[in-house]
């Protein structure tokens, strides 16, 4: 231990900058009448996401297991389907093995929910907020498939798996066990291939149908889903959604995530029947994005990794 | 057998990538919001130099590769090897010609070379930044030649050739900095 490491891994005049980001996105958000709410840090259940770890948690030694959210969602789309209207939040979530130049283990979400948006309507809000904390211009908007096709000219709504990976291999990325697995293959060559070219504030939207998470599929399209995703400075900075209102499909796709984290032999948590029973309630027809507020003031004050702007970051908490 | 897992993953690691011990070079963590980790590492090849790229799926792991780095004295090569000495505990390393490479040109005896050890076998030995050779022939510097912008090249006791200034005589004893082969001053000897 050095006698260093007890001192923030920010600056004193980052982190006043910090606080001057936050108090600009709050105005934002007040200036538009969405509601600032806070939703549990600690909760019953957990995401059935395959490829996201929570951490576990108990409050005594002999009680069941509690989970550190890794994102508010849940909560959120409770609160609206009790009739919140549009909604906003800035709080640490925890993700277990996420640490890099730009993970922390624990970190800040700006996340919000507009009712009555489209996607498509939260990206123009989403624009105007980027344009505001970033001091840039518009951003650039860009299909899931037109990005692929203009940087790696691949279509990837009909490419396969195994030319995928015999793409990758040409571009000197080995398969690291990936197999054929089409979806894990677009991703890892997006991370490496196209995501350093999105430099300037970069939409991508119509994501594939199988990449749909908690997004509605594309009523035109059934090959693509409402999820947009945004991109500035080569990191991925948000994910949005139409929001998925359908209570059946939904509960359909966790038991799906169940089945495939079952089969990846992870941890298999039990569906979260609040969220469901909310759903079934009804959730109003919704728009909703998570940003990555470290990440963006990594990018506002000109940075390159996380640690500079958190307070203390993973190594030193 | 030893592992490390990926989230062990840092710089200076050494594993064994395909049969080949390989020091970790830099490691970036790849995660994708709604996908798999992964692991993008930079590996050198610690027995040809080659540096390479990997990617690991997040938790993976990887042979951990018995590699040690020791400071040993160079007492003297047999022509097939070049033996090395711990000074502490007297033990000799025998040093094939492949394993070190082009420091055979800074080899002096008695001095201290970074020597790395792979299974108790040498396979890659690195000189100090600098050294104190002899020359053993240049030729004489005349007086005001400066078309060769002032240097001109002698060749040391252990057959570097290094450009030294014109006034640079036979058998004087000179620093050189091992890293470019650049000349660097007379040695106080």
């Amino acid at each position: 231990m050095s006698t260093q490491s007890w001192r923030p891994s920010a600056g004193i005049i980052t982190l006043q900058a910090r606080a001057k980001l936050i108090q600009k996105i709050r105005q934002f958000f007040i200036e538009r009448e969405v509601l600032e709410v806070e939703t549990p840090l600690v909760s019953h259940h957990t995401v059935t996401d395959p490829y996201l770890e929570s951490l576990q948690c108990q409050l005594t030694a002999d009680s069941s297991p509690l989970y550190l959210q890794t994102s508010p969602e849940y909560h959120m789309k409770r609160l609206l389907a009790a009739g919140s209207g549009s909604i906003f939040q800035i709080c640490k979530n925890f993700r277990v093995d996420e640490q890099g130049r730009i993970h922390n283990p624990e970190f800040t979400l700006l996340e919000w929910y507009r009712v009555g948006f489209t996607h498509h309507d939260l990206m123009d809000e989403m624009d105007a907020f980027l344009q505001l904390i970033l001091q840039q211009g518009a951003a650039q908007r860009l299909t899931y498939q037109a990005v692929f096709l203009k940087y790696l000219e691949i279509d990837p709504l009909s490419i396969s798996g195994q030319a995928l990976a015999d793409y990758a291999l040409k571009h000197g990325i080995n398969d690291p066990g990936l197999d054929a697995h089409k979806d894990d293959w677009l991703m890892l060559l997006f991370s490496q291939l196209i995501e350093p070219k999105l430099q300037a504030v970069t939409f991508i939207y119509d994501y594939p149908a199988s990449q749909a998470a908690l997004a509605k599929i594309n009523a035109d399209n059934l090959a693509v889903c409402d999820r947009f995703e945004v991109y500035a400075g080569g990191v991925e900075l948000a994910n949005g959604f139409h929001e998925l209102t359908d209570a059946a499909e939904q509960r359909q796709r966790f038991v799906d995530n169940q089945a495939k984290r079952k089969q990846q032999q992870q941890f298999v948590p039990a569906l979260d029947a609040h969220f469901l029973t909310a759903l079934e309630h009804g959730l109003p027809a919704c728009a909703g994005v998570a940003l990555g507020v470290d990440r963006l003031v990594m990018l506002a004050l000109q940075q390159t990794n996380l640690a500079s702007v958190l307070s203390f970051d993973f190594q030193r908490a | 057998m030893a592992t490390y897992s990926t989230n062990q993953f840092k710089g200076g690691l050494k594993i064994i990538i395909d049969g080949n011990p390989c020091s970790i070079v830099e490691n970036e963590f790849v995660k994708p919001g709604k996908g798999q980790a992964f692991s993008r590492v930079k590996i050198r090849n610690l027995l040809n130099g080659r540096v390479i790229e990997k990617t690991y799926k997040s938790g993976e792991s990887v042979e951990a590769a018995d590699v040690v780095e020791c400071e040993l004295e160079y007492l003297y090569s047999d022509g097939e090897f070049w033996h090395f000495m711990d000074k502490a505990s007297f033990e000799q390393v025998a040093v094939s010609k492949s394993a070190l490479g082009d420091t055979h040109k800074w080899l002096k005896e008695n001095d201290p070379y970074q020597v790395t050890l792979w299974n108790d076998e040498a396979i890659a030995v690195e000189p100090p930044n600098f050294v104190e050779l002899k020359v053993a022939q240049t030729d004489p510097g005349l007086k005001g030649d400066t078309a060769q912008g002032g240097s001109k090249p002698a060749t040391l006791e252990t057959g570097a050739v290094v450009r030294v200034p014109l006034f640079i005589e036979e058998g004087e004893l000179l620093k050189v900095d091992t890293r470019n082969g650049d000349y660097v001053s007379r040695a106080k000897g």
